[in-house]
């Protein structure tokens, strides 16, 4: 594989111990395979939301749009539907994708967007310092719940399953190998892909050895099997202990949104011109 | 004949508008100028709805409180508009339903169940089998109506044909419409002029939500989207439409949105990303009464502070408010062209009137007007999308070009998109932004921004924007009064609205809101209004209303 370095000249500024750093190298890692397989980079647009892990587009010199919180897949599947040719690889936090921006997530799962949605679901409020999100688990206290919150948390794979993404997986960032390997599938897949990493935030919720103790990966798991799938996906309900599998849980080959959608071709001006003088002449 | 109103008025849901828009071919084609008011409720079937269909030898573009002739197709209709009926004028209305008591002397009866039953026609065809009546009623040939009638009913164009026959054969000549010579104009809605003029400028996507009064737009270029190569798409929401749309833009894809007041609430962290991400978009925004959901489908004047003010932050931005169908055509188009050479956001400020009102369409008086293209990368040195220039303009480049790394960046950013907090390039970059408004500005001053019409000599002028330049045109006129009319809102043009009110010593300020956001804007440059015209109930002026209202505050 070429050497190719895709870091930028942005001064990192995650805390020492960031989860982020697992997925900002397993994706690094990914390009620099898939661009050594024949991927073009200037092809890869980064998009991310706002928040901690939404830094990853600074430290990575390729293209970019840095977006606002909750809004990474609007403009990501606009994107996409410009140029269906592009690799859309979007980032967002849990507070960020599941919170804000969850209308915007659900429509992409609908239309099965050709599109990666990576989470750093660290299930907390990290750039704001410290306050619940919807995948904090109940009773969660936080800077705004210092009692403790009083709702459950929603568990979004089950979320994006009946939604429509047609590719679901877990990892975390203590398991880099993992991300790397499910990050390039994803990538590769045909179809809306979303992969929850659990990444700790280690400055306001530390959860590496709960996770260390709890997590599992798949295997003799048929990811082509909805009920299979589901039934995996509501094994841990980011709640209640349990065991936390890792993997693919769903993977489906089904049209995209974009393949579906004309996309528009430039016209000559002087048709163009005909073209409205002809149409209104039906307005008389 | 001159001058003709007439009223069509029924249960919404019913087809009044679609026979409006048939009068109103019915009068082109016989020559004369049309305008058509159309006024709806928010609701799909039931509540009253009527349009208002004008007339004249010229170019008319707002309408007459009194009427000619009344098409009712209910009761309601006539005892809500029968004092607009002009002296010794007309209605025709459906016998099996009402008996006015006076129907001898101005009524013309015709039992529209009957002829509906007889030809196994549908309840909505009682409107052609009216617009047959009225077709004889102005003394007009059937095969003038036969013609409309084939090219509008695709499906059930016989059947159509033969209502209208019985209507036209039942009715009697009323008030006789000699036909003219002039040529016809296109008639068409100014959301439709508005449409037209940005695909005229090279628009390659229409992203929006539905929202009167500019879903029409959505409805339009969704239609024609095949033959134009457009992309159209409805999203989830306005945030949806507004992200979208900059992500079409950082593609290098001409892409407007349109809206009214509440879903430009939702775009204005959208519109203030365009301001710092330099990420071109038009929006058009449609204004309806309000605040909070107001009254859907009615008219007003009120975002006009909005649409200077929206968004956190300070950012260069264009805002315009064409007045008619020309208008809207030419400053679209012209909206698109000047968002991408300053890399702006656009804003087009319609109304329910001027988007839903039907106006002729002169394409070849609207002027003449270019895709322009904006400044692009030459590929010579190392590509920044935020190169810092004299006029504030970074070239663009879209991606993928190989050896470009194109960052777009809703925080401060360097030269090339990265993330700052620095102080030099903090300043550096606001000022680089903020520099494009006065090049701009400049580059306007050489287009005509500022209108001026009526006596030019008068000492008093009406002062409007927007809709009521029709009606204040015709007001003007008729009292000799000067009409002065700022097409471009910002960056305000100065010079000429000042060159405009030269020796005028009484401004009247005519505008659909209820606080003067036109007068509170020119106060800030300086001029101040002597007497305000304030219409707020979502209904447009009509020429009486106006003359009536101006001629209060003249000596």
């Amino acid at each position: 594989m070429d050497k190719i370095d895709l870091g930028s000249y942005a001064q990192n500024t995650w805390c020492p111990g960031c989860g982020n750093f697992a997925i900002l190298n397993a994706i690094k890692y990914v390009l620099a395979e898939l661009h050594s397989e024949g991927l073009p980079l200037e092809n890869v647009v980064l998009v991310s939301g706002i928040g901690c892990h939404a830094k990853i587009v600074d430290y990575i010199n390729l293209n970019s749009f840095y977006s606002l919180h909750g809004r990474s897949l609007p403009p990501a599947e606009a994107i996409k539907l410009a140029n269906p040719a592009l690799k859309v690889i979007c980032f967002a936090g849990d507070g960020d994708a599941y919170g804000e921006g969850i209308e915007h997530l659900i429509f992409a799962a609908k239309r099965n967007i050709d599109i990666t949605m990576i989470i750093h679901n660290n299930r907390v409020y990290g750039l704001t310092t410290g306050q619940y999100t919807p995948t904090s688990p109940l009773g969660f206290r936080g800077k705004s719940t210092p009692a403790g919150t009083q709702e459950s948390p929603i568990n979004p794979l089950d979320l994006m399953l009946s939604s429509g993404a047609t590719y679901l997986a877990r990892g975390t960032s203590h398991g880099i190998e993992l991300l790397k390997k499910i990050f390039k599938e994803a990538i590769l897949h045909k179809g809306f892909s979303l992969v929850d990493v659990l990444q700790v935030c280690v400055t306001y919720f530390n959860m590496y050895e709960y996770y260390d103790k709890h997590v599992y990966e798949l295997s003799g798991h048929d990811a082509g099997d909805y009920h299979q799938a589901s039934g995996k996906i509501r094994e841990w309900d980011y709640n209640q202990e349990a065991p936390i599998a890792l993997g693919v849980f769903y993977k489906k080959e089904l049209p995209g949104f974009e393949e579906r959608f004309p996309v528009g071709v430039a016209q000559e001006p002087l048709s163009l011109d005909l073209k409205i003088k002809e149409l209104i002449k039906d307005f008389i | 004949m001159d001058d003709l109103s007439i009223l069509i008025g029924g249960k919404a849901g019913f087809g009044i508008d679609k026979s409006g828009s048939l009068i109103g071919r019915l009068l082109n084609q016989s020559g004369y100028r049309v305008y058509i008011y159309r006024d709806y409720p928010s609701l799909i079937r039931g509540g009253h709805t009527f349009s208002i269909i004008r007339a004249s030898r010229s170019r008319i573009f707002a309408h007459q409180e009194k009427v000619d002739l009344i098409l009712a197709l209910n009761q309601e209709t006539l005892s809500l508009h029968r004092n607009r009926l002009k002296e010794g004028c007309f209605f025709i209305f459906d016998s099996e339903q009402l008996k006015p008591a006076d129907e001898q002397e101005c009524g013309l009866g015709l039992p529209l169940g009957k002829i509906i039953k007889e030809e196994h026609a549908s309840e909505i065809m009682r409107n052609t089998c009216m617009v047959g009546a009225l077709a004889k009623a102005l003394g007009l040939d059937f095969d003038l109506l036969a013609g409309i009638l084939k090219k509008e009913f695709s499906r059930e164009a016989d059947l159509n044909l033969k209502v209208a026959r019985r209507g036209f054969n039942e009715a009697r000549e009323l008030i006789k419409v000699e036909p003219l010579k002039q040529a016809a104009l296109p008639l068409i809605s100014g959301n439709q002029a508005i449409a037209l003029g940005l695909i005229k400028s090279g628009l390659n996507t229409y992203i929006s939500y539905p929202m009167t009064p500019t879903s029409p737009i959505l409805h339009f270029l969704a239609e024609i989207a095949d033959s134009f190569s457009l992309n159209v798409i409805h999203p989830e929401s306005e945030i949806a439409v507004a992200l979208m749309a900059l992500g079409f833009s950082y593609m290098g894809k001409k892409t407007a949105v349109g809206t009214s007041g509440g879903g430009f609430c939702l775009m204005t962290e959208g519109l203030s990303f365009s301001g710092i991400a330099e990420l071109p978009i038009v929006i058009i925004l449609g204004q309806r009464p309000g605040p909070s959901t107001g009254l859907p489908t009615y008219s007003s004047q009120t975002e006009l502070h909005f649409a200077l003010n929206a968004g956190q932050g300070e950012f260069a931005r264009f805002i315009v408010s064409p007045g008619d169908a020309e208008e809207a055509y030419y400053w679209s188009a012209m909206s698109m062209n000047i968002s991408w050479k300053y890399q702006i956001p656009g804003i087009i400020l319609s109304d329910k009137n001027m988007g839903e009102g039907v106006f002729n369409f002169d394409l070849n008086a609207a002027g003449e007007i270019e895709e322009e293209q904006p400044v692009y990368w030459d590929g010579k040195n190392a590509y920044k999308r935020y190169m810092v220039t004299e006029n504030g303009v970074s070239p663009l480049s879209f991606p993928p070009v190989k050896g470009a790394v194109i960052k777009v960046n809703s925080y401060e950013h360097d030269e090339n998109g990265i993330t700052t907090e620095e102080i030099k390039d903090t300043n550096q970059m606001q000022e680089k932004r903020l520099r494009k408004e006065i090049f701009l500005a400049e580059e306007l001053e050489n287009i005509k921004t500022v209108n001026v019409f009526g006596d030019k000599d008068s000492e008093t002028a009406l002062l409007c924007w927007g809709s009521n330049k029709g009606v204040c045109n015709e007001i003007g006129q008729r009292l000799g009064l000067k009409v002065v009319q700022p097409i471009v809102l910002n960056p305000f043009p100065l010079r000429q609205f000042k060159d405009a009110l030269a020796g005028v010593k009484k401004i009247i300020c005519v505008e659909s809101n209820a606080t003067g956001q036109l007068v509170l804007l020119i106060k800030g440059h300086g001029f101040n209004v002597d007497d305000k015209i304030l219409k707020y109930d979502g209904r447009p002026f009509s020429t009486d209303e106006l003359e009536e209202k101006v001629k209060a505050y003249l000596p």
